[in-house]
């Protein structure tokens, strides 16, 4: 995972709330066995039905920070929604309010959410749609957003971020730990079901 | 202060606990399937990683798999590739697999309670998000992406942080007709796709107690289309009756220490929820939906409604845009709105129970002349059972096609889809746009919504039946 301390880049207003995974990437691009090259399915449905979808129009083709209306990121687990935005060019979501599996997963690929009260993101969606080529600026040492002469606060748990600062990998961090593992499987009750060897049915 | 029974759950499994850190949580069953797995075995190979416990791991095919033809080989490429992928990682890494054809094959929320590896108190998840299913069994069950998939087969652990604690609570006797799915989009139109977010939902009260294990599994399996990771409810003689036998509970003696510690799997009396919901079960009617994502349903007496009558702009919005997507008219009643294809099973409605509602009020009706009815087995087993009882000749007799063991219609990925414009009534739970195939619109309905509305070829209620002649 890469690192991510600032960045720097154009803002894409998507003024739409409830953005589950399934519209972010559909079912038929996640049968692909890769990790990469899943922007041809990212946001694909809206691309092609939509002549004005933001992402279609050229003053936000090199965006590199989504701003979304609440509860993005809802629906299936796939982690492909969260590779396709990274393919797609995008190193930051912002919305007041993410779906727990899909801000979990961008914090293991490295793709930074950033949740803001819905004023600042109406805020921020006025901004970018009066200059889609204004500067948005998200801080992740600082722990802030500017645009202009606004900067706004956000909040993310330490822990995620110094990962995120430092790039640094789950499993590498939980191997760390391995004895207190093996210490905590030879204390699990004995009953407790493996999957090896296949049981038949036993009568009750 | 007590604990809740997600809290006791949680606590019990927590490896390591470090000031500044998340928990370390240890998973007791991690499920595997086509999709979402390729990568994570990548991943571990690329790092010279093992699977730490493979007997802890299951693997089953399900997303792609065709529900036609099954013993050929899959005629997409992709879809095949994908599957061959898991072959190959599961026989690489010593991964049981039940594969097209076996019958210990299903989809993978559907084929853990059936083998009796989901069980009370235990950590399960997989890399799909409606793994809150096994919660019905006490279980503290939740969908995980890839990269975390590949962190639990190296470590058989989790970096996890206590979720908040949200109580459903569902009182009374539930009218006739009336089904757990009806409770489960009751509540998600009632707090919304992200009222749960953050939180793990507990079902609770008489009309939760006097559910089956399979209606407990619907409940559970929508907790995520509330927003909620995982949802739970506390194990009972319902939980203990429908394990008891199955190839991989507790036998003899340590049936009786599982049964003995599984019964101290309760909320306590003192515990604090940060939430709660209350739901009068007598006041619930069939609901269905009539947008784009799950908590945009409605009693199926009610009309679609007007985006105009909706004070939150982020609603107005998106119910501007469900109506465009799903060509429906604001005022329209739900009832007279006509499907092209019913669609029967899937994780959540794809059990035997499921389909025994179903084939009841088909028996001896055929499906209207102008709509397809699919049904399809959430698993070999499913299929098997359906066909001792002589539930297949029901549905292919009333004009429905009885299919193979599968995700099918629910998403699409395998050859199952809707077309552009065609609408389905789905006992499935999503109806996001695209979901059952590009441009397809859903209706998202209990089975016993289904069949009527097969009968009928429009949104009906079992009881309006008679009122139709049908």
């Amino acid at each position: 995972m890469d690192a991510f301390t600032t960045h720097t880049g154009t803002a894409a207003p998507l003024r739409r709330s409830n953005v589950d995974t399934d519209q972010i990437i559909p079912a038929e691009y996640l049968k692909r066995i890769t990790r990469t090259g899943f922007e041809d399915g990212l946001f694909v449905a809206w691309r092609t039905n939509e002549p004005d979808f933001v992402l279609n129009q050229p003053q936000y083709a090199g965006a590199s920070i989504l701003v979304a209306g609440p509860d993005f990121g809802t629906g299936s687990s796939r982690e492909h929604a969260n590779w396709a935005l990274l393919d797609g060019g995008f190193r930051v979501v912002i919305s007041p309010r993410f779906a727990d599996i899909f801000r979990n997963n961008s914090t293991k690929a490295g793709l930074l959410t950033v949740v803001l009260p819905e004023a600042d993101v109406e805020a921020l969606w006025a901004a970018v749609e009066a200059d889609p080529a204004l500067p948005v600026t998200v801080d992740l040492q600082a722990e802030q957003v500017t645009h202009g002469d606004v900067t706004v606060p956000f909040q993310i748990d330490p822990y995620t971020r110094w990962r995120l600062l430092e790039g640094l990998d789950d499993v590498g961090l939980t191997e760390r730990h391995l004895e207190d593992i093996t210490a905590f499987e030879a204390q699990r009750p004995a009953w407790l079901p493996r999957s090896l060897p296949a049981q038949p049915a036993h009568p009750a | 202060m007590g604990q809740t029974l997600a809290q006791k759950v949680y606590e019990s499994h927590v490896v390591r606990r470090t000031a500044g850190e998340p928990d370390l949580l240890y998973i007791d069953l991690h499920l595997v399937h086509e999709v979402t797995s390729p990568q994570a075995f990548d991943g571990l190979r690329a790092a010279g990683r093992t699977v730490r416990r493979p007997d802890l791991t299951m693997a089953t095919e399900d997303h792609n798999v065709p529900t036609l033809d099954i013993l050929s080989p899959i005629a997409d490429p992709v879809s095949r590739a994908q599957v061959d992928a898991l072959r190959r990682n599961t026989a690489e890494f010593g991964i049981r697999l039940a594969p097209m054809g076996d019958r210990d094959q299903g989809i993978v929320h559907v084929i853990g309670p059936q083998l009796g590896l989901t069980q009370p108190g235990m950590t399960i998840v997989c890399g799909d998000s409606h793994t809150s299913t096994h919660g019905a069994f006490g279980a503290l069950a939740f969908g995980i992406g890839t990269s975390e998939v590949e962190h639990v087969l190296a470590t058989q652990t989790l970096p996890q942080y206590p979720a908040r604690q949200m109580a459903v609570t569902v009182d009374g006797e539930l009218p006739a007709g009336v089904s757990a799915k009806d409770v489960i989009l009751a509540v998600i139109a009632q707090i919304g796709t992200g009222g749960g977010q953050g939180h793990v939902i507990e079902y609770r009260g008489s009309a939760i107690e006097a559910l089956s294990m399979e209606a407990r599994m619907t409940i559970c399996n929508m907790s995520i289309e509330a927003g909620a990771r995982a949802g739970l409810i506390a194990p009972d003689q319902t939980t203990f009756d429908f394990l008891q036998g199955r190839p991989h509970a507790p036998q003899g003696a340590d049936w009786d220490a599982a049964v003995a510690h599984w019964s101290t799997l309760r909320t306590d009396p003192d515990a604090v929820f940060d939430r709660e919901v209350h739901i009068d079960a007598a006041s619930l009617t069939p609901y269905v939906t009539w947008g784009t994502n799950p908590g945009q349903g409605l009693p199926i007496g009610a009309s679609v409604p007007d985006p105009a009558q909706i004070a939150d702009e982020n609603e107005r919005q998106a119910a501007e845009s469900a109506l465009a997507y799903m060509g429906l008219t604001a005022g329209t009643p739900l009832r007279e709105i006509e499907v092209d294809t019913v669609f029967l099973g899937s994780c959540t409605n794809g059990r035997i129970e499921d389909l025994r509602v179903a084939a009841a009020l088909l028996a001896g009706k055929h499906v209207d002349a102008g709509t397809r009815m699919l049904v399809v087995p959430g698993s070999v087993a499913v299929k098997q059972q359906a066909e001792a009882e002589g539930l297949d000749r029901v549905f292919i007799d009333a004009g429905a096609e009885w299919r193979g063991a599968g995700c099918s219609m629910c998403l699409g990925m395998n050859p199952d889809q809707l077309t552009p414009g065609e609408r389905s009534a789905s006992t499935s739970n999503r109806n996001f746009q695209g979901r059952q195939g590009k441009g397809g619109r859903t209706h998202l309905v209990s089975p016993a919504v289904a069949a009527a509305t097969a009968l009928t070829g429009r949104l009906t209620a079992p009881a309006d039946l008679e009122m139709a002649g049908v």
